[in-house]
């Protein structure tokens, strides 16, 4: 069996038998249609001769053939010239095609600009989307399938770029391990832990050892995500890695001296959004008589309402410029607008001035209740507002209107059931 | 002249793992050496075996330093491999000793042999599967300019290289092992990768390893932490030294500085 390789075609010590000739033209011009650099020569292999006693032997000379070779040809599925697609991975751009879709980005930018009319020097990513936009209408509902002019960095995939030299050194000392910055991430960690025990071994020595040292702030941060570490090393990580590198860090953490590598550690802690689920209390305004007043705001159903409390009132309450005896006929409203007053105790104290727009008339009313209540909390102590707070003053009524389900008469009205 | 010297080495080094060309001692080299300008440098490149040590690498210690590191230690009788009864002096109270002499005559040979490949630019890798020396590894490692590699061993990183790592990629041309076994007491998969895709291994074996597999074994202690520590040392003066004497030839004798 007889099977050549891309390498070795060059060389032309492969002059081998007269048959060998005719093998070596087709295996060539078999090599040139099966596409040579992606695939190698895996489809030339399908082209075996089979020799009598030369089998085995590469380096036929001439004076050695026999005329009568017994040659069998061996056919094999046309399947295995085609290239196999699916193997080779996503598609891959050379750094140079990168490069000149950059430039092509950066001229066609400046031609946009000038079409435009504007300064090719300051026209920015916005300019040219709504530029986009205008020149290019699109009426497609999916967004991502409109006509589109990014920077070849956003289109194209990022790809990890060559990690070795011209000699075919690779620039990371842990290469080899496959998972470089990972791997080299625990060393720096451990690296750092062995100087902080090297520390806490001079100080006992000099005899100043302190257990009491000064302490990292770790309140109000979190140890970042899986994902975030791996967006930051480029490269995937198992959870057992995650694990382990957490493990370290907390090792780190429970040594006394830890606070020389505060700010390695704080690298890898989140700072937590400051999550205040409290409503911030409005301020307390004077108007040009000196009369204090508060606005605040609160909805209910898809109701809008706004309140302004004045101080030093006698209990008038206007809304949308009405009476509110006149705006709220039913008692039941009434009694919602003066429901926060009656339990802080200070019903005759405020004026009070409303807006309110949408939904209905009980819905409106507990938006004005809510508003109310909002805006009483600057005139009120904090002992009080948590006593409102559990009276469920200040918590926004989440019920909204349920939708009609289809097959249903409403949101949960059924069509009459028929037994048959 | 010189060049194609270098380049006939370099194929040697590079392409298929002829890695007995390196050795061969009848010409059968790429090149036409006849007319070199320096016959000392390019003797040195094409026929390697001639000199013991080239390097002057005896000097770097001594038997009795590798008596002070611990290295004759070995384990317990029970632990004993058959295939390092040659390697053991004998044992006193249960404990293996290993023959220092023949440790200093294997360790001679591997430290020329690593100093060789150094001189030639070869890619060197320190593999250990040791947690209590993987830092000092790496570090000496990354001090020499070379490789390390002392973390779980994925399956194909050797045998299935193009996959892992790209299409690409130079597979290291020497594993240095500072302990052959892993953490459950089997024998590393790395020397049998390196057997199988021809890369020879230099290797620190234990009297609990064996050592047929690798190409220049040297019976000694891996446990002690100054015994690991005397290897590093050992093996980052030679590669250093390799390194520094390439340096040297090239300037003075201005060969092309592709190895």
């Amino acid at each position: 069996m007889w099977i050549c390789e891309c390498g070795i075609l060059q060389d032309v010590s492969l002059q081998c038998a007269k048959g060998c000739d005719v093998v070596f033209a087709s295996c060539l011009s078999a090599c040139r249609r099966a596409n040579m650099a992606a695939s190698g020569c895996r489809g030339v292999r399908s082209i075996l001769w089979k020799y009598g006693s030369y089998g085995n032997n590469l380096f036929v000379s001439r004076s050695k053939m026999v005329p009568q070779l017994p040659l069998r040809q061996i056919y094999v599925a046309s399947s295995l010239w085609k290239k196999n697609l699916a193997a080779a991975g996503p598609q891959k751009f050379t750094q140079e095609f990168i490069d000149k879709q950059v430039e092509e980005f950066e001229v066609g930018k400046r031609h946009l600009a000038n079409m435009m009319g504007e300064d090719p020097e300051t026209f920015t990513q916005e300019d040219i989307d709504r530029s986009i936009a205008y020149l290019f209408p699109s009426g497609l509902f999916e967004k991502r399938a409109r006509p589109v002019m990014k920077h070849p960095e956003e289109i194209f995939p990022k790809q990890t770029a060559i990690q070795w030299d011209a000699e075919g050194r690779p620039f990371h000392f842990l290469f080899y391990t496959g998972k470089q910055s990972y791997y080299s991430l625990l060393h720096d960690v451990y690296e750092k832990i062995l100087a902080i025990e090297r520390h806490q071994d001079k100080m006992r020595n000099k005899g100043l050892f302190t257990s009491d040292t000064k302490q990292i702030l770790l309140t109000g941060s979190r140890w970042l995500l899986k994902e975030e570490i791996e967006e930051n090393l480029v490269e995937n990580i198992s959870v057992q890695d995650y694990m382990r590198l957490i493990q370290l860090m907390e090792l780190l953490l429970s040594m006394p001296y830890c606070s020389l590598e505060e700010e390695f550690i704080l690298k890898f802690r989140k700072q937590l959004e400051v999550q205040s689920s409290k409503y911030e209390i409005p301020a307390l305004q004077y108007d040009p008589q000196g009369v204090a007043f508060s606005v605040a705001d609160g909805r209910r159903k898809s109701a809008k309402a706004s309140i302004t409390l004045r101080d030093s009132g006698s209990g008038n309450i206007t809304i949308n410029g009405r009476n509110y005896l006149h705006y709220f006929p039913v008692l039941q409203n009434r009694e919602q607008l003066m429901f926060p007053l009656l339990f802080v105790g200070m019903m005759g104290r405020f004026d009070i001035e409303g807006s309110v727009e949408g939904s209905g008339h009980s819905a409106q009313a507990g938006a004005l209740r809510l508003a109310i209540s909002r805006a009483l909390l600057s005139f009120v102590s904090e002992g009080e507002v948590e006593k409102m707070r559990q009276a469920g003053l200040l918590t926004a009524d989440p019920r909204i209107r349920e939708r009609k389900k289809p097959g249903q008469e409403g949101a949960r009205k059924k069509f009459t059931w028929k037994k048959r | 002249m010189a060049a194609g010297v270098l380049t006939g080495v370099r194929q040697v080094l590079r392409g298929p793992r002829l890695v007995s060309a390196v050795f061969s001692c009848h010409g059968q080299t790429f090149s036409s050496a006849a007319a070199a300008p320096d016959t000392g440098e390019t003797k040195i490149l094409n026929f390697p075996l001639t000199q013991p040590d080239y390097f002057r690498l005896s000097e770097l210690f001594t038997l009795k330093d590798l008596f002070e590191a611990r290295v004759h230690l070995g384990h317990k009788k029970g632990c004993r491999h058959r295939l390092m009864e040659p390697y053991l002096f004998g044992s006193r109270l249960d404990t293996d000793i290993i023959d220092l002499e023949q440790t200093a005559e294997h360790l001679q040979r591997a430290l020329n042999f690593t100093a060789h490949v150094a001189y030639r630019g070869g890619i060197i890798l320190f593999v250990s599967r040791r947690r209590q020396f993987g830092h000092l590894i790496e570090t000496t490692a990354r001090e020499c300019g070379e490789y390390a590699h002392t973390r779980y061993w994925k399956g194909g990183l050797l045998t299935n290289a193009s996959i892992q790592y790209s299409p690409g990629v130079r597979l290291p041309d020497l594993i240095l092992f500072f302990s052959t076994l892993n953490n459950v007491f089997q024998q590393h998969v790395g020397i049998r990768d390196a057997a199988k895709m021809n890369i020879p291994t230099v290797g620190i074996v234990d009297s609990n390893c064996n050592p047929s597999l690798i190409t220049y074994p040297v019976p000694g202690n891996d446990d002690t932490p100054v015994a690991m520590e005397m290897y590093c040392r050992l093996f980052k003066m030679t590669i250093n030294r390799a390194k520094d004497k390439r340096r040297q030839m090239e300037l003075l004798k201005g060969i092309s500085a592709s190895v």
